[in-house]
């Protein structure tokens, strides 16, 4: 179904103490002349908290910068959903804090699946984006003295999380906003809103450019530049249903996968444990309850799976507050993927609540005891608010019912230490990499990559490659050959989409798919689901190419048609994913293979044969793709057994 | 879920361009379940109309968790429908009854002018940001986050106005179609707090006039526009954008330059 290359991929990590290596490879990187950035053009897809901030920093630089983004404006990227926090290595709360237990936190959290290099310059430049931010005027949460207040999140053993009550993704996202309309403003940058990235352009193998569709009339337009930086957000939507936007899709990924970029890790998806249950079959989408509420809320269930009282009714000798009882340690804060994997154990064991069975409950009635309504209400006021409409409960009143929904991915195209993709030129920042966060992502982690990618790393980094280049990189006309290929490939797809014509809805494929998905491919996966996935994706996707029906046309605004490319390149990445979940014999963070769990059904890892980044090289659609393996080496935080008990 | 399927009618605005003349088609649609937001009600509708042959209905809209604002709609009348407080995204259709006949439209304002049915352009709110709405502060430049104390009180109430999630409900719910209330949110927010203080004048002139040039009505004092604000923006940010402005007229030494929406950059 595949090849495993020989060669070992190179993730140019420098060498030297960790603690070192950054400000070392900084001093080594080579710099662009003030006057002469201006002469070089970079194209930031993508506008949430990673491409906003790489845009205005790069203009703030003096570089030439065009933005795009799908949506009417760069200030609804999904970023603006994140509810509970950014963590950074300040140890304001004086609790024993560093650089380095962040760092090791998050090699820990990520089940040692990530580069201890990039790991560490991520917690090193955590506490710069705290201030960064609170100079641009977001208002953190504060308390009297006029300080910073901070939370905990899971994973973690200090207070180390900055919020901004329920909506700090929204605060951080419209302060990187500000500043990028800031160049706007000043013509450093040129904003392209509603164009959607449908094909790279490669010159002589370096990243020049891109197509993209204006959404409102249907334009093709091309734009070349002398770098790409692709900040284009996960592939959640894979399962349909998700946490994420309706929008959020694989496409502009999946499009420079197919020209020759590394797609890394893909089967590392994570699950967020506290979510609202589905409801009905026309559900859209999943709505998440942050993480930061596990700071109030008690998870529990019935001890008896007979036990149908409403839960007011159920004494707490009668309550299985499992997750205070397998992990004492860490209680109702341990880290997402297994927070996830215990509701799912409980529910399939048949102690889940609600009318489906398949919900656990979130009680906040001891904290509500403890500090009065109105603490609570002043530090999760929104979320409760969110949660009363959609499922018409009060849970100040009744518990909140929850279960784990697909919310984060942590694969992504591959990059190296300087976050270029295996195409010279291309550059990938956020959720859309898949440096960071190994195997699983700590809670409050993902603002802080996406800032520090955007407004610390590609500053210093795409420099050297238009340093080292520039001279080479000659201007890119309209009419080249590899321009118009793009051109031609993006239309002709279009065109394909609107010819077929059959009976089937695009909503419906999609739906299709991420039943296959969420069934075989996620809290837990076996060999045997996984061998059915990949051929029930590859039948799906034929059936899509005959028989889905896209109405209208492409010269005008056309929502099925967009949502139509997306759902064909969620049907080739599919496919990947299901390969290499059934690739990875071991579990690992979000990735839970049945076969590989001890007696306590705990995730077994298999450091002697999987200690790799895997990194998919496209060969063709149905055909098998390449293995790429980078090894990963574990100095500064020693292999050992994940342990929150 | 229950079985308490509803009926209802929808009378829906229908636009192929900007250009093009609208008008109003009427839809049936049959077991629309209570526990449905607005928006999967329309998913379903328009899941019909495809496998009819017939071109679903456009309408903007993303995170469908009320923080995006990207969603908008007239829901008889309504901006974001009946509820206080919550976006189209989040109403749910508990709140109507079986029966019912729902009026749906765009924002209606000619500054969000319509690109295709239910779908309007807001990017006027985006060059209003861009005049001034911003701490001018490059990435690298920031002291310590601690060094300056905010006052509780003055972050919390900065808080309440940065909540804006700049859909337009404010705009469309206006008689002027005036945008004071989103101005007023962003100038009040860096008003409040000391690091938006040395471009205080600067920005209330810029983003003011930005608003002028851009064809938002002047504000009527009713109160709509808080009343339809999904995000809880009280007009309070109003008077504090006034007082902003006097200010500025009256006591700055900006130069005039910087009352002109593109001027003094």
């Amino acid at each position: 179904m595949f090849q495993v290359a020989d060669s070992i991929l190179d993730g140019h990590v420098p060498g030297g103490p960790v603690a070192q290596m950054w400000d070392s490879h900084k001093s080594d990187l080579k710099l662009v002349s003030p006057n002469n950035k201006r002469k070089y053009d970079v194209i930031v897809v993508g506008t949430g908290l990673a491409g906003a901030s790489a845009a205005a920093s790069l203009a703030e630089l003096g570089y030439s910068v065009k933005a795009f983004c799908f949506q009417d404006s760069p200030r609804r990227a999904h970023s603006i959903a994140a509810q509970g926090g950014i963590n950074a290595a300040k140890n304001y709360p004086n609790d024993g804090d560093s650089v380095w237990r962040l760092f090791y936190d998050t090699v820990k959290g990520g089940d040692y699946r990530a580069r201890e290099g990039n790991v560490y310059r991520l917690a090193q430049v955590s506490a710069n984006i705290i201030d960064q931010c609170v100079a641009q005027g977001v208002p953190f949460a504060r308390d009297y003295g006029g300080l910073l207040a901070n939370r905990t999140f899971g994973g973690s053993l200090v207070s180390r999380t900055f919020y901004a009550r329920g909506q700090t993704g929204q605060q951080l996202l419209l302060g990187a906003y500000s500043s990028l309309m800031r160049q706007v403003g000043t013509g450093k940058v040129k904003l392209f809103a509603r164009r959607e990235m449908l094909e790279l352009i490669i010159v002589d193998g370096i990243a020049r450019g891109i197509v993209v569709r204006n959404l409102a009339t249907g334009q093709f337009e091309t734009h070349t530049a002398h770098a790409v930086v692709l900040c284009t957000g996960g592939y959640g939507n894979v399962f349909y249903l998700s946490t994420n936007a309706k929008g959020c899709n694989v496409t502009a990924a999946w499009r420079c996968h197919r020209r020759g970029a590394y797609f890394a890790n893909p089967c590392f998806t994570q699950i967020h444990p506290t979510c609202i249950p589905v409801s009905g079959h026309y559900q859209s989408k999943l709505t998440l309850m942050s993480e930061s509420l596990r700071n109030d809320g008690r998870v529990w269930v019935p001890k008896s799976p007979t036990d149908k009282r409403p839960p007011h009714e159920v004494p707490d000798e009668d309550r299985d507050y499992y997750l205070e009882r397998r992990y004492p340690a860490y209680g109702n804060m341990v880290p997402r993927d297994v927070a996830s994997r215990a509701a799912k154990e409980r529910c399939d064991a048949g102690y889940g609540v609600g009318s489906s069975g398949m919900a656990v409950y979130l009680d906040f009635s001891h904290a509500i005891k403890r500090d009065g309504v109105d603490v609570i209400k002043a530090k999760y006021g929104n979320l409760f608010h969110m949660y009363e409409k959609i499922t018409a409960e009060n849970p100040y009143q009744v518990p909140m019912r929850i279960y784990p929904a697909v919310h984060y991915t942590m694969g992504g195209l591959w990059v190296d230490y300087n976050l270029q993709s295996s195409i010279p030129g291309l550059y990938v920042l956020g959720e859309a990499n898949f440096s960071d966060h190994g195997a699983n992502r700590l809670g409050a982690s993902a603002l802080m990559q996406g800032l520090a990618d955007g407004y610390f790393v590609i500053p210093y980094t795409v420099g050297d490659h238009l340093a080292k280049n520039g001279t080479k990189l000659k201007p890119v006309p309209e009419d080249h050959p590899s321009v118009q290929a793009a051109l031609g490939e993006a239309k002709s797809r279009v065109d394909k989409l609107l010819s077929i014509n059959g009976s089937r809805t695009v909503d419906s494929i999609h739906r299709e798919l991420g039943q296959i998905m969420w069934g075989r491919c996620g809290m837990a996966r076996n060999a045997t689901g996984l061998k059915q996935a990949v051929d029930e994706i590859r039948a799906l996707r034929d059936v899509f190419w005959t028989q889905v029906k896209v109405p209208g046309s492409g010269e005008a605004l056309n929502q099925n048609l967009e949502h139509a490319g997306r759902v064909a390149d969620f049907l080739e990445f599919g496919e990947l994913l299901a390969l290499y979940a059934l690739h990875r014999e071991e579990s690992c963070g979000g990735h839970f293979r049945e076969e590989h769990q001890d007696e306590q059904n705990e995730a077994k890892r298999d450091d002697q044969n999987f200690c790799y980044v895997g990194a998919w090289e496209w060969t063709g659609t149905g055909q098998p793709p390449v293995l790429h393996r980078e090894p990963l080496q574990f100095v500064e935080v020693p292999l050992t057994t994940r342990s929150y008990k | 879920m229950s079985g308490r399927g509803m009926n209802l009618t929808l009378k829906i605005w229908r636009q192929p361009n900007a250009k093009a003349k609208g008008r109003f088609e009427t839809y049936r649609l049959g077991n629309v379940s209570p526990d449905m937001s607005f928006l999967e009600m329309l998913d379903v509708l328009n899941e019909q109309l495809i496998q009819q042959g017939d071109e679903p209905i456009a309408f903007d809209h993303d995170c469908r968790e009320g923080i995006c604002g990207m969603c908008s709609l007239m829901i008889n009348g309504q901006a974001h429908g009946p509820d206080r407080e919550t976006t189209t995204c989040q109403l749910h259709m508990r709140r109507f009854h079986d029966g019912d006949t729902i009026v749906i439209e765009p924002w209606r304002a000619n500054a969000f002018p319509v690109v295709r049915d239910l779908v309007v352009d807001r990017s006027a709110f985006d060059r209003i940001i861009s005049a001034g709405g911003f701490v001018s502060v490059n990435a690298g430049n920031a002291q310590d986050a601690n060094c300056l104390p905010v006052p509780k009180r003055d972050q919390d109430k900065a808080m309440d106005a940065a909540a804006c999630i700049g859909c337009g409900a404010c705009v469309a719910a206006c008689k002027n179609a005036s945008a004071m209330l989103f101005v007023s949110a962003k100038v009040s927010q860096l008003a409040l707090l000391p690091q938006g203080k040395p471009e205080r004048d600067r920005r209330v002139l810029k983003m003011v006039a930005t608003m002028d040039q851009e064809g938002f009505g002047s504000c009527t004092n009713t109160s709509e526009c808080e009343a339809a604000c999904p995000a809880g923006i009280s007009v309070s940010n109003i008077a504090r954008l006034n007082r902003e402005y006097l200010h500025a007229v009256l006591l700055s030494d900006e130069t005039g330059e910087a009352a002109k929406p593109d001027g003094g950059a």
